[in-house]
């Protein structure tokens, strides 16, 4: 194989990969959306905070980073279902003004509680020398063995929530209260507390989110909202609705990145966000909308 | 010891009052119609019961006790089914599952499989998205969804609006079935002839106020008429 | 249909004379107030112009933007890209920001309108950085770390040396007190600006879109072309202000002019604290937001935790503000927008107000 060849098809590997990271960022988004049509703006800000969690178990308690993100779940769920039954479920309503204000407001004290707990010091996850292995893939095309792990998480995830949604009595709640939360109140249903398992659904995606975030690069207290906005931009590609499509847009906008990166080290992000703007443009309501999985 | 009461029921939408003081009572095993016409409150009132509209204490019991500050997920637990009007069944759902979510809090003598015998039709396209059915199917498929709580109190809202007569006939058919487990039916018409043949007893509403109670036997034509549209 | 007819009462006229007595005293302010006095007031003036577009958008046309540190950025960079590469004067500059920013405002409407909600909101804050990763790319505005002006262009702008004469002062005093004055003008021009266009026809169609959209296209309103030109004109204001602001400063880079913090938190607090929907509210705001930042600053974090805990609860407990709460309370108004119907010739009026009831 000639040696273009070769560059452009690592490019778009790297790019899957990337967008398995991206699809891990946006899934949490897109099921919060689907159900309760609430856009939290401090979902990337969630995602750092949860790495942030993991980090501290980690360097303070000593544990294991694997270990440490294992608790970090359950930990994630429960501040998500208290955020969503204490906080969020009050701006729920006809109004968009509040659920964007009070999250966007959540956002920067998330972000400047973060620093002033853990300064502005970028961070990374410790995982020892697995963080550096790759597979070789032939042609002198290597994965990362981190990146590889979170294409598969991220496949893994949009699969067990799907199974979740069509195969569980919880599930069938949460589509009903999707659809008509008053005529699932007639059922017995509790739409306070289905947004509320919701929402510390989505945050326990943030949470394998952040560690595969922490293990593959950098992070530190500012960078939520550029998360965000990759998420954003993946659900939007993807079409609103759709779980697979959110992975699907994920992808699309890492591969954009990692193209753009490989003309332009500088123009990387521009790239994926170049891409989103032609998607809206050309196809505003994304790939696969309201698909059913 | 009546099933169900209400005691000076009032409802309001905003600054606009709905209901004014409204007081009817519903035993077990029996079928109580609402007739009334269009703006009546009927909805608003069956909406009341069910616990979707916050109501003053001491404005309706169940059993005896006072439900009136419960919110209707926690009312299906002691069986206060509502079927709201318009079907209301979940697109996203088929019509298993739609059955099946109905059965989400509480579950009883009403299976899927005697479900189906009842309306057999269902069972038939039970795999589809239930807002593939016909509108006659979908209310079957409401009242079924209604009946998985194993309802004591089965309220209905307007269970014929937009369905030919043949259709309303089968649904109606259904109802000595329900009765026979026991079952107390309130049911919200606008056709007056079907409720008044199948009621034991009727109450008439006009612009929210409570206007005519009795027997179907014991209430004239005339004595209908005035309370419906008013003179 | 009869048209509702518009009182003038005594209370217009203390309206009146109370705005020209503070608008009086802030114009003399440079002859007795302090330089730093006169930054300050710089801060609040140029903050409080930004609050008044966003709060024109999200509060009345009900499009929340989270990206308007775009036109910022965009008015910032003109003005930069006039004074240094075509050696226009920097008063020219600021128009020219306004206009760029509008210019940049048409096409990303034709974008961001394609969302709804939550997404218009993130989607306006992906154009702000498209804008800024763009500008980073331009080395003959110092790419990523920005570039400067130099005293040479600032101290000879249009009018500073007449300032210079009437003050008795050199040129960087002079220099502040222009751009103080430029700043109040810029003010009392977007005050103004706002309320004749709330107050037209075209206030009631963005109320009534606000409103209920399908209701008012029902009934004719091009929905689409109102909240452009808001969009546009909102864009054209900030333009101008984000110009002026780093005319003061001297100094642009991609990471400050282009900054969610400085351009979008502090707006949005501001507007929310103070009371969104109202003209009155942001001037609260940015009351509120100075004295904080007086005492708070030097807390930094906390500061922002402050600020950002503050703005949820209000959201929460008192979504109309500070102003809103007392507004409603006692019935003010400073900037009359309310319609009164009057019932015959009856002092006793029914307040049509354009707030939505439920």
């Amino acid at each position: 194989m000639s040696d273009t060849i070769l560059v452009w098809l690592d490019t778009i590997l790297q790019g899957l990969l990337l967008g398995g990271l991206y699809a891990l960022y946006a899934t949490g988004l897109s099921l919060i959306f689907g159900i309760m049509r609430l856009v939290n703006l401090a979902h990337g800000d969630l995602i750092v905070a949860a790495a942030f969690l993991i980090l501290a178990l980690a360097e303070h308690a000593g544990i294991n980073t694997v270990v440490a993100f294992i608790i970090s779940l359950p930990v994630m769920f429960a501040a998500g279902y208290a955020l969503q039954r204490w906080l969020l479920n009050r701006t729920l309503g006809e109004d968009i003004l509040p659920p964007l204000l009070v999250t966007f407001g959540l956002s920067i004290v998330i972000q400047n509680a973060l620093l002033q707990g853990f300064s502005a010091d970028t961070r990374r996850l410790p995982l020892g020398s697995i963080s550096g292995v790759s597979v070789p893939l032939g042609g002198g095309i290597a994965a990362g063995v981190m990146p590889l792990l979170s294409l598969f998480a991220a496949v893994a995830v949009v699969f067990a929530l799907n199974q979740l949604s069509y195969r569980t009595r919880l599930g069938r709640a949460m589509r009903a209260t999707s659809d008509d939360a008053e005529t699932a109140q007639l059922m017995g249903i509790d739409n306070a507390r289905i947004y509320a398992v919701a929402m510390g659904l989505a945050l326990m995606v943030c949470a394998v989110a952040a560690f595969f975030l922490g293990s593959r690069s950098t992070f530190d207290p500012t960078t939520g909202p550029a998360r965000l906005i990759y998420a954003f931009e993946a659900v939007i590609i993807g079409g609103l609705g759709s779980l697979w499509g959110t992975l699907a847009g994920g992808i699309v906008v890492g591969i954009a990145q990692t193209i753009g990166a490989r003309i332009n080290p500088e123009w990387q992000i521009l790239a994926g966000h170049l891409a989103f703007l032609v998607v809206l443009v050309f196809k505003p309501r994304g790939f696969f909308p309201r698909a059913f999985d | 010891m009546a099933l169900f009461e209400t005691r000076e029921l009032t409802a309001f939408y905003g600054d606009f009052q709905a209901l004014f003081g409204i007081t009817t009572t519903i035993d077990a095993g029996e079928v109580v119609a609402i007739i009334g016409a269009n703006g009546a409150g009927k909805s608003t009132f069956l909406k009341a019961c069910a616990g979707l509209l916050r109501s003053r204490p001491g404005s309706i019991f169940f059993d005896g006790a006072d439900i009136s500050g419960e919110r209707a997920y926690d009312n299906v637990t002691r069986g206060l089914v509502l079927v709201p009007e318009g079907r209301k069944l979940f697109p996203s759902l088929s019509v298993e599952e739609n059955l099946m979510v109905g059965g989400h809090r509480r579950r009883g003598r009403w299976t899927l499989k005697r479900i189906y015998e009842l309306f057999p039709i269902l069972a038939e396209r039970r795999h589809q998205p239930a807002t593939t059915l016909s509108g006659g199917q979908q209310q079957m498929c409401a009242i079924g969804r209604g009946l998985m709580a194993d309802p004591r109190l089965l309220l209905c809202d307007e269970i014929s609006l937009g369905l030919a007569p043949i259709v309303i006939r089968d649904i109606y058919a259904a109802l000595p079935a329900i009765k026979a487990e026991g079952t107390a039916i309130g049911i919200v018409e606008q056709d007056i002839v079907q409720a008044l043949a199948v009621a034991d007893r009727v109450y008439c509403f006009q612009e929210g106020h409570m206007k005519l109670t009795g027997r179907p036997s014991e209430l004239t034509r005339e004595a209908i008429h005035s309370a419906y549209f008013g003179t | 249909m009869a048209g509702p007819t518009f009182l003038r009462t005594h209370a217009t006229a203390f309206r009146i004379a109370g705005m020209a007595i503070v608008a009086a005293l802030l114009v003399a302010a440079p002859a007795f107030a302090s330089r730093a006095a006169m930054q300050d007031l710089f801060f609040v003036f140029t903050l409080l112009a930004l609050a008044q577009y966003w709060n024109l958008l999200a509060g009345y046309a009900g499009l929340v933007s989270v990206g308007q540190q775009a036109f910022v950025g965009v008015g910032a960079y003109a003005l930069f890209a006039a004074a240094l590469i075509l050696g226009w004067d920097p008063l020219i500059g600021i128009l020219l920001g306004g206009v760029a920013a509008a210019l940049v405002a048409v096409p990303s409407a034709l974008l961001v309108f394609r969302l709804r909600g939550a997404y218009f909101a993130i989607g306006t804050w992906v154009v702000a950085e498209v804008c800024r990763l763009v500008l980073a790319q331009v080395k003959a505005l110092g790419g990523g770390t920005g570039t400067s002006l130099g005293p040479e262009i600032t101290n000879h702008m249009f009018g500073a040396k007449w300032i210079a004469g009437l003050f008795g002062v050199r040129a960087p005093a002079a220099r502040e007190i222009e751009v103080y004055w430029l700043a109040l003008t810029l003010l009392i021009g977007t005050l103004g600006l706002i309320y004749l266009l709330l107050r037209s026809r075209r206030g009631l169609a963005l109320a009534a879109i606000r409103d209920s959209e399908t209701a008012a296209v029902s009934l004719g309103v091009d929905s689409f072309r109102a909240r452009l030109t808001i969009y546009v004109v909102a864009a054209f204001g900030t333009g101008m202000v984000g110009a002026l602001i780093y005319l003061q400063k001297a100094r642009v880079s991609p990471e400050a002019g282009f900054s969610v913090l400085d351009w979008t938190a502090y707006v949005i607090f501001i507007v929310v604290i103070g009371g969104i929907g109202t003209i009155e509210g942001p001037i609260v705001g940015a009351i509120v937001l100075y004295f904080l930042q007086d005492y708070l600053a030097a807390f930094g974090t906390w500061y922002l935790i402050a600020l950002g805990t503050l703005a949820a609860a209000v959201m929460l407990v008192a979504p109309r503000g500070i102003w809103g709460y007392f507004a409603e309370r006692f019935d003010l108004q400073i900037f009359p927008l309310r319609r009164r119907l009057l019932a015959k010739a009856d002092a006793a009026s029914v307040t049509g107000s354009d707030a939505p009831s439920t």
